[in-house]
């Protein structure tokens, strides 16, 4: 069955309490200059349909009004 | 007038919302996730907890039930609907209601008592317990919710517990036969609590349907 792992993210704008943590967090640890930490989420899943995925996500993956996504394609599937 | 009372798995405040809808001089009866029948119900409650274990996001999963899609049909023909915390995540993302619940801007749990004011200017005392609560909208959508009136509750100044835009707690649909709000009137209802203020909040909104 084609795989596909979808990247949904924080939208542009929106404060990202967790990445804020992350960010601060790394410069006591000896990381110094990293800027705009955005913490996101991965799903991984095998689909019949991958022309669905679009619908899949709007519908319940991402919530649109807050959160951006993106689609992989694995296995070289169309 | 009798109130229905959603129950998914998960959960946690349903009995409260039971006992604070009995308060009010009202009937009320649980009504199960996977029930669809609404038949003598005069307004609905979708209460606080963690619906589904909140996975993917909180309210993400219950607004797909079998009940939630009746509450759909009820809203629509202008039922009186209360979301109360996880209830009120589960509207936003059912589109029932405009905007969505993010992670406080903490991080933390948040559990306090907190003053509210609702839209005709009343002052009412009663807890907030969350951990995803801080309301967003784009500023357009939050510029439209203030010229139409759907503003229902903001915490008082100072006392925003969760980075909420604009200090909104509480927000209700365009026919304002839809209200949520994050802090739980149903925990207000006992003057051995401290406060009796929820039970306006549940008085309010049963006003509020068009049905």
């Amino acid at each position: 069955m084609p795989r596909a792992r979808v990247l949904i993210r924080p939208k542009e704008g929106i404060l990202d309490p967790q990445g804020k943590a992350v960010e601060r967090a790394l410069p006591a640890l000896g990381f110094e200059g990293v800027e705009h930490v955005r913490v996101g989420r991965v799903v991984e899943l095998e689909i019949d349909e991958p022309g669905r995925l679009g619908e899949l996500c709007e519908k319940l993956l991402a919530n649109p009004l807050i959160e951006d996504y993106e689609i992989e394609q694995l296995d070289g599937a169309a | 007038m009798r109130w229905g009372v959603l129950q998914f798995p998960g959960s946690c405040d349903e009995r409260d919302a039971l006992a604070a809808c009995g308060r009010t001089g009202a009937e009320a009866r649980l009504i199960w996730h996977e029930e669809r029948d609404l038949d003598g119900i005069d307004a609905v409650v979708v209460p606080g907890g963690f619906s589904y274990g909140d996975y993917l996001r909180a309210g993400a999963i219950a607004r797909f039930s079998p009940a939630m899609e009746a509450v759909g049909e009820f809203a629509a023909a202008g039922g009186p609907v209360l979301g109360i915390c996880n209830g009120f995540q589960v509207l936003c993302e059912a589109g029932l209601l405009p905007g969505a619940l993010l992670l406080n801007e903490s991080m933390r749990f948040s559990c306090r008592q907190v003053d509210l004011i609702a839209g005709d200017g009343e002052r009412l005392s009663i807890p907030a317990k969350h951990g995803e609560g801080r309301y967003y909208a784009p500023d357009e959508v939050l510029d439209g919710l203030e010229a139409n009136g759907q503003v229902a509750y903001r915490y008082a100044p100072g006392q925003n517990p969760n980075g909420s835009a604009r200090d909104i707690a509480g927000v209700r649909n365009e026919a304002g036969n839809v209200v949520g709000l994050m802090p739980h009137p149903e925990h207000a209802v006992d003057p051995l609590t401290g406060s009796t203020d929820g039970l306006r909040v549940f008085e309010a909104a049963a006003a509020a349907g068009a049905a």
